[in-house]
């Protein structure tokens, strides 16, 4: 694969975060709904992928005793999406407790989109058995926990797992084989490679006092420094936050079923009461686009609602 | 001088005869070794209480009453529940005297002890 045209490495350099969300806007504020026109009217042969994210199978509490429904209509919108997407990366905790049954649901609801779904388990998905039933259902052609990398549309993907090995003090982390499996994955690779890298828990320092955020994670993101377009997709805190580092772009993804309060605003984290009805003005899926220099990269984050 | 130490004293005896007042009152913060079944409250991702004092051979129970799943996992007894959902319990016995750490095997940050005497 070679990417290092000078069209590309323009484009690269002008990347940036076009997505928003009913509570984080960026810079510039442009309202959600004229992204979202912007992304469906993206070029016929723009790359794009889908995110999705914290579907809980198997959480039946107040909020949203339903969320295999929520998760059927996030799946629902990614069908209609004008451009069908390549594919979609769910970023962990698919189920809520592990249960075979509940990953047979998300599978199912998943299969019936017609797009292979790459994922990487969240903490919620490795509480039974060490892992098994996760790793069983979606760990073929993986390493250790389940990392992998592959390559679609001219972008290199990298999927980590940072939910094994929780550290005391409540942060993800890495581990030393997966960082040495790391560096030497994108040890060869052009530095135009646009870079994509998903994992369940932020791989930034969201919010510690939380565990909202990696421990190594740092580490991780010092292999991906020369690279000229890094973006990193994260899940487990249920909310839209945007983060950008030099080349380096760091997104997380709503949940599709139940938000979590913005760090800090609650005694702690875990499922958010919202007011009657406006449950899924808080869920949603993001949508990637790779697209020409004049709309640079787009990450558009749409709640199922609202 | 003389005068500060005796007051100091009498501040002294003050509080430990309020202390061994309190002690009645103690379980509402803290509860008291006693042989009697014991319960642990999770709830705000924290334990509650954080200390529990315990004789030998009581059973602990703990109780999830948060919205998010918890477990117990107390390493020097090689103790790991499975994971608890909202509403669930988890008992043991405590036949070894000791004072003893736990964590939630989800979030390490949240941790207890129970101290069996």
């Amino acid at each position: 694969m070679n990417e290092a045209s000078s069209d590309r490495r323009g484009f690269l350099k002008c990347m940036t975060w076009a997505g928003t969300a009913v509570v984080w806007t960026v810079a510039g504020g442009v309202p959600r709904s004229r992204l979202i026109d912007s992304a469906n009217a993206a070029p016929a042969e723009a790359f794009s992928f889908v995110q999705i994210s914290d579907s809980h199978l198997g959480f039946d509490k107040p909020v949203n005793q339903d969320p295999a429904a929520t998760l059927q209509e996030a799946l629902g919108q990614v069908h209609a999406m004008p451009q069908a997407p390549a594919f979609m990366i769910h970023t962990g905790d698919i189920t809520h407790l592990s249960k075979p049954g509940a990953f047979d649901t998300a599978q199912q609801l998943m299969r019936q989109t017609g797009l292979t779904v790459h994922t990487v388990p969240g903490e919620h998905d490795i509480l039974e058995e060490n892992g098994k039933s996760y790793l069983n259902r979606f760990g073929q052609g993986t390493r250790g926990d389940g990392w992998y990398s592959f390559d679609a549309g001219g972008v290199h993907f990298i999927g980590l797992v940072n939910v094994v090995d929780v550290q005391g003090n409540g942060l993800g982390a890495l581990g030393n084989e997966q960082l040495e499996w790391l560096e030497k994955d994108v040890a060869g690779r052009s530095a135009s490679t646009p870079i994509v890298v998903f994992a369940h828990v932020p791989l930034w320092l969201v919010y510690p006092q939380w565990g909202w955020g990696t421990a190594d994670g740092a580490r991780a993101v010092s292999y991906l420094r020369k690279f000229g377009s890094v973006t990193v997709l994260n899940g487990h805190i249920h909310q839209v936050m945007q983060k950008v580092e030099g080349h380096v772009a760091f997104h997380t993804a709503r949940s599709t079923a139940f938000p979590q309060p913005a760090p800090g605003a609650a005694k702690s984290p875990g499922p958010m009461s919202v007011p009657p009805g406006a449950l899924r003005s808080y869920l949603g899926v993001a949508r990637v686009s790779l697209v020409s220099r004049s709309a640079p990269l787009a990450i558009v984050d749409k709640p199922l609602a609202g | 001088m003389e005068r500060n130490i005796a007051a100091a004293a009498y501040a002294r005896r003050t509080l430990l005869g309020r202390a061994a007042c309190g002690l009645l009152l103690l379980p509402a913060w803290a509860a008291w070794a006693d042989a009697a079944p014991a319960e642990v409250e999770i709830h705000d991702f924290a334990f509650h209480p954080a200390v529990l004092r315990v004789m030998l051979g009581t059973t602990v129970t703990w109780v999830n009453r948060d919205d998010s799943p918890h477990s117990i996992v107390l390493q020097a007894l090689g103790l790991r529940s499975p994971p608890l959902d909202t509403g669930a319990r988890f008992s043991r016995a405590f036949d070894q005297a000791g004072s003893f750490e736990y964590r939630c095997g989800l979030h390490p940050q949240m941790r207890g002890n129970l101290v069996v005497q």
